[in-house]
């Protein structure tokens, strides 16, 4: 069902763990809808300069939120903020049609980091 | 290491089923109805497997009807009593927690007028027989209630839910495709009308089933064609399957081997809440539970990405949570026996066979604990603890 992509990311993640002193937290879900994701940013010259991540969420949740980091890493806020999530899934080389509602919860949380931080500054 | 234990899903075929297949695809291969050799082997073949088959649980040779697995049975078994059955009335008792197949079966008589009671159960997942009672009116047609339930591995009375339907002049439907050979089933002492089996669960062919139906229950057949099964049920026989099927009943399950699996799977319950905080056991437990069935729920961590990570060590399982369906809703078995939805998200499903050794559960007991670790570091609530 999964892309080797995706179980490599699921297995290894290199982006999940919470971020100490972060600039801005971004969460969407809750236990309630029985996922949840948590995005943390650091950012310097409006780029996103470090980002993690912790969810609760299935092996896509896991892997498309891990692959959004790397994609996001460098990149200026309004470039971050404008990514598609046919970037993720192409990056994961493919998604179970029925799994990309999993899959787009990183950029949810990703939008609302950035939102707040942009309230903030 | 691999270790399956997703048998309740289905089971490796025993060898000695598919030797006993063998000659079925290669030499007696005839069609059952055919009046030459090859077709009155195969028809012989199949008698005795549909006799093996009754005597495993009391019926009659004449009250067994092949089909193509449980979910034929079932679908055969609801929507046949009731079509066949309407001049005495429109009702229709079930449970919040039957197979899926019994659940949209449900649904589609339902559509085509039949009024649907699905009866609570306690959190065990036990149906209450009081409730039962109450529920059952003068135009209830069938009561259909599922023996061995196949996610949390609860036990019904049939017996007692039997005797009921029984004194009421109520058809009393169930399906035992989970506890086939694992519990005692006798269709006269229990009054049972009409019961699904199936063959892959006990170590039989997929593709094979049967509809006990005691004789002098009204039931149309629902597949048309060239009057096999006595007229009931039309098509081919599946002659290797039914042979395969009949065999893994006859090599059944012996008292030692259902004792086995019963001190594995508390061995394994025992460990995983002693070593695991924050985890709960689905279901009843004892003898209210099948020997094979471990269902839990952990807490912070959803159900999919544990079996997944479980799958990444070699041990097959599985889960009830929404991410492993497309309805994207959790087990609606799980939220019937009062689970809300972050608990059902995170339940696993490990069940047991025969086969299934100590040194599996040793090795599912190591790693189990490590993986809901890991996954609880990726969670945002792993720090509630």
């Amino acid at each position: 069902m999964y892309s080797k992509e995706i179980i490599k990311r699921f297995r290894k993640p290199r982006f999940v763990g919470e971020m100490r002193k972060a600039d801005a937290v971004g969460e969407v879900g809750g236990f309630k809808c029985g996922d949840a994701m948590k995005v943390y940013l650091k950012v310097k010259d409006n780029k996103i300069k470090d980002i993690r991540f912790l969810t609760y969420g299935c092996m896509a949740a896991i892997a498309s939120t891990d692959m959004m980091c790397e994609l996001v890493k460098g990149k200026t806020l309004d470039e971050a903020y404008k990514m598609s999530n046919q970037e993720i899934v192409n990056g994961l080389k493919g998604m179970p049609a029925f799994k990309v509602h999993c899959s787009v919860l990183g950029m949810r949380a990703l939008r609302d980091a950035i939102d707040k931080y942009r309230k903030k500054s | 290491m691999k270790v399956y234990l997703d048998n309740a899903s289905t089971t490796k075929v025993d060898e000695r089923v598919i030797k006993k297949m063998i000659p079925y695809f290669k030499d007696n291969y005839g069609n059952a109805s055919s009046l030459h050799e090859k077709g009155l082997s195969a028809k012989k073949a199949i008698e005795e497997a549909r006799n093996i088959i009754a005597i495993s649980i009391n019926a009659d040779s004449d009250e067994i009807y092949f089909s193509s697995g449980g979910t034929e049975s079932n679908n055969w078994a609801l929507k046949g009593i009731a079509f066949s059955n309407r001049h005495k009335g429109n009702h229709i008792i079930t449970t919040k927690v039957e197979h899926k197949c019994i659940m949209e079966s449900c649904d589609w008589l339902n559509k085509q007028g039949f009024e649907i009671t699905h009866l609570e159960v306690n959190n065990g997942g036990l149906v209450d027989l009081e409730e039962l009672k109450k529920k059952i009116r003068k135009d209830t047609i069938l009561v259909s209630v599922i023996h061995g339930n196949n996610e949390i591995g609860t036990i019904n009375d049939i017996e007692k839910i039997g005797k009921i339907c029984r004194e009421k002049g109520v058809y009393f439907h169930s399906d035992a495709c989970q506890s086939f050979l694992k519990e005692k089933i006798n269709v006269k002492e229990m009054n049972i009308d009409l019961l699904t089996l199936n063959a892959h669960k006990i170590h039989g062919p997929k593709g094979v089933g049967a509809l006990y139906v005691r004789s002098g229950v009204i039931l149309n057949s629902w597949q048309q064609g060239g009057g096999q099964e006595n007229n009931m049920r039309a098509g081919t026989e599946n002659t290797p399957g039914i042979v395969g099927f009949g065999e893994a009943v006859r090599l059944g399950l012996n008292k030692e081997e259902i004792e086995k699996m019963e001190k594995l799977r508390d061995k394994l319950i025992e460990g995983i809440l002693q070593n695991i905080s924050e985890v709960k056991l689905n279901g009843s437990s004892g003898k209210k539970r099948l020997c094979n069935n471990i269902n839990l729920s952990f807490r912070y961590i959803e159900g999919e990405s544990i079996s997944g990570m479980l799958n990444q060590h070699g041990i097959c399982g599985s889960t009830g949570s929404a991410c492993s369906e497309k309805s994207l809703e959790p087990s609606y078995v799980l939220k019937a026996i009062g689970l809300n939805h972050e608990m059902a998200n995170g339940s696993l499903r490990l069940s047991l066979s025969k086969e299934t050794n100590e040194k599996e559960i040793n090795y599912v007991l190591e790693i189990l604990p490590k993986v809901v670790k890991k996954l609880r570091e990726y969670s945002p609530y792993g720090e509630v603890k």
